[in-house]
């Protein structure tokens, strides 16, 4: 069952999630090979954050089956998430914590030894170019420096797998290439990332391969090179509209 | 359970107590702002046992054929200055004003007391001729001026007025015995209040305790340590050591100032030390209150009002505000005000039923409340 025999970080077989009035996912089946870079697209609702849930081992799901670095997420989600690293959708931090206690604090739940702790958080923290606010209180720091935070929080431990829900959103240019460093970072080290982003470009630019998602069931599923040529499209929002005659956002 | 998942999370939690005003005030401040009003207010700063002349009663059971010793006795307590004297007829009057307070201490004559004085005189250097006789003594124990003002002031009235000056070197017939503590309600009434002001600090951790679980969970905090491998068991662990710290800390604090605003505990440092046990397991019992309050509602906003459904009653019924007994017993801060009035009040060995009972009675709640706290929480307590 290890994930490198299996060369799988993710595999998702029939997966529903449905709520009261929703169908959130669909039976949803594909894999993740470890060490890819795996950008999710799709617009709002489309049910991306409710999958990243269900592999993360948050929500059940209402049917259908998942393995994250080969152990299953409903029946051994502690062994899930001693491997995985999740940068939610919305940034969740302890505000009377500074930033720096806020990312140690995710290392501590995480076991890491402390020397190895102290190194990464400050590592991380340049990276994100939170060095000089990492002695301040998380609650007093801005949209973006929460966010870079909760990016910081989410890698700390160098996990196996990171499930990176829009990490970009509201950064400006400078903190979006820090991010991306970051996902570059992790994937030369033969790390798995599945990103989800409404930028476009970035998903173009990052990913080995990109999952086109609607209404909760998978449409694409290519490289983004692939998946432009086989719809003769320039880009991937084009692709998006070819498969399903709207666009994927109004406006990015 | 991992050590440093719990000692990380039990830091974060006490950073947020002395960093988070509203909780520093609720948990740390709130019980020296209370123990100092209440001092101030009901206590006996000034008054009782700071004053400079005692009362002490002499209950006169003197029968001897000549009364002129008892009479010279009573005049020399009074000529010491320091002493106010009133005459009893018998022992239960003397003790009842004692007990109330309007005395500090009674002394007894005994039958043969003026016997015993004569023969003195008459042989002098002859003891084996001496009729020998106690005086009986009683003081009260809650002031320790008192205690040790008093007897050696009798002693020297003894020596001095019946014997004269030279009798201080020699054995006399008449000797004092061990004084009586006796314990009056000369005692201020903050000294009544000061127990229950332990067990009243407690029990707002329940709302310490019911906001930090509503509030991080508002704020997708629970549901953030959730995406770590860190399991809801070393969350609530977490929760009740950093209370239990608390807890500590505020028996401290309320030890401490209540010390200063002039309560007189009779306790040894083992009823120190079983004051801090029996607090933990109130802790305990309001950890869990706590829990099942963050589970029945589920914004912050709500989880405080309804927090008061189990303060409120546990601090009517069962600490320093007077009630009728009875009803008190269904509350767990009623079990630690009775055990610490015992024992910091009445001065109590640990070892009397009451207060192993007591104890008892606290431990076996707080195990079962946090237990059903626990069930509770992980059924209805999530996102
Ligand atoms: N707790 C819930 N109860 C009911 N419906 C829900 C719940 N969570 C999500 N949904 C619904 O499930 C669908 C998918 O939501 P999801 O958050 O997965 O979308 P998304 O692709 O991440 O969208 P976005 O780009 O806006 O983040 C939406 O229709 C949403 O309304
Ligand atoms: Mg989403």
């Amino acid at each position: 069952m290890l994930p490198q025999s299996t060369g799988q970080a993710i595999s998702i077989k029939n997966l529903v999630k449905r709520y009261e009035d929703v169908t959130a996912v669909d039976d949803l089946s594909f894999s993740v090979e470890a060490g890819e870079v795996f950008g999710l697209l799709g617009p709002n609702g489309a049910g991306k954050s409710t999958t990243i849930n269900i592999l993360s081992g948050l929500l059940e799901p209402t049917s259908g089956s998942a393995t994250v670095m080969g152990f299953d997420v409903q029946k051994e989600p502690g062994k899930v998430k001693e491997r995985i690293g999740v940068c939610p959708q919305e940034p969740a931090f302890f505000p009377y914590l500074t930033g720096k206690e806020n990312v140690e604090l995710m290392g501590n739940l995480q076991d890491m030894p402390k020397e190895k702790l102290r190194e990464r958080t400050d590592w991380l923290l340049d990276q994100v170019g939170l060095g000089e606010a990492s002695s301040r209180r998380a609650g007093k720091y801005s949209g973006g420096m929460v966010r870079r935070t909760s990016l910081a929080m989410a890698l700390v431990h160098d996990p196996e797998l990171a499930f990176l829900d829009e990490p970009t959103v509201g950064l400006d240019p400078q903190s979006r290439r820090a991010t991306w460093g970051l996902i570059e970072d992790l994937k030369g080290r033969g790390r798995t990332v599945i990103l989800t982003t409404h930028y476009i470009e970035e998903a173009e630019a990052l990913s080995d391969r990109v999952g086109i998602i609607d209404h909760g069931r998978l449409i694409a599923l290519d490289t983004p090179q692939a998946l432009m040529e086989e719809h003769g499209a320039e880009n991937l929002e084009e692709v998006f509209i070819k498969l399903t005659g709207r666009k994927i956002r109004e406006e990015v | 359970m991992r050590a440093q998942r719990v000692t990380a999370l039990v830091t974060k939690e006490l950073k947020k107590l002395v960093r988070e005003p509203a909780n520093l005030f609720m948990a740390l401040i709130f019980p020296i702002v209370m123990t100092v009003a209440f001092g101030a207010a009901f206590g006996g700063l000034g008054s009782g046992s700071m004053d400079a002349t005692y009362t002490v009663g002499i209950v006169d059971l003197d029968a001897s054929a000549n009364p002129v010793w008892a009479e010279a006795f009573r005049e020399g307590i009074s000529d010491t200055g320091v002493l106010i004297v009133r005459e009893y007829g018998e022992n239960e009057t003397a003790h009842a004003d004692l007990l109330q307070g309007k005395i500090n201490a009674f002394v007894i004559l005994p039958e043969d007391f003026g016997d015993s004085v004569d023969s003195f005189l008459a042989h002098p250097a002859d003891p084996a001729l001496w009729i020998n006789s106690t005086l009986g003594l009683a003081v009260d124990q809650g002031s320790m001026i008192i205690g040790a003002v008093v007897p050696p002031l009798i002693q020297q009235v003894l020596a001095v007025t019946l014997f004269g000056e030279q009798a201080l070197t020699l054995a006399l017939p008449l000797s004092i015995a061990a004084p009586t503590q006796v314990t009056s309600s000369h005692l201020s009434q903050f000294d009544y209040m000061a127990p229950g002001l332990f067990a009243f600090s407690a029990i707002f951790i329940t709302m310490l305790v019911a906001q930090a679980f509503s509030t991080e969970r508002e704020q997708g905090l629970l549901r953030r340590i959730s995406m770590t491998p860190t399991s809801s068991s070393e969350v609530i662990v977490s929760q009740v050591i950093s209370n239990m710290i608390t807890g500590a800390t505020q028996t401290a604090i309320v030890y401490l100032f209540s010390g200063l605003m002039g309560f007189r505990s009779q306790a040894t440092v083992a009823g120190i030390a079983y004051a801090f046990v029996i607090i933990l397991f109130l802790v305990l019992c309001n950890v869990g209150f706590g829990l099942i309050t963050a589970s029945l509602v589920k914004s912050s906003g709500a989880a405080t009002g309804l927090s008061f459904l189990f303060i409120l009653p546990q601090m009517f019924l069962g600490t320093f505000v007077p009630n009728t007994g009875g009803i008190g017993r269904f509350v767990p801060s009623y079990y630690v005000t009775d055990a610490l009035t015992s024992l910091f009040l009445r001065g109590a060995p640990l070892s009397s039923p009451v207060i192993l009972m007591d104890l008892l009675v606290v431990a076996v709640v707080g195990v079962v409340t946090m237990v059903v706290g626990i069930v509770v929480f992980q059924r209805f307590g999530g996102d």
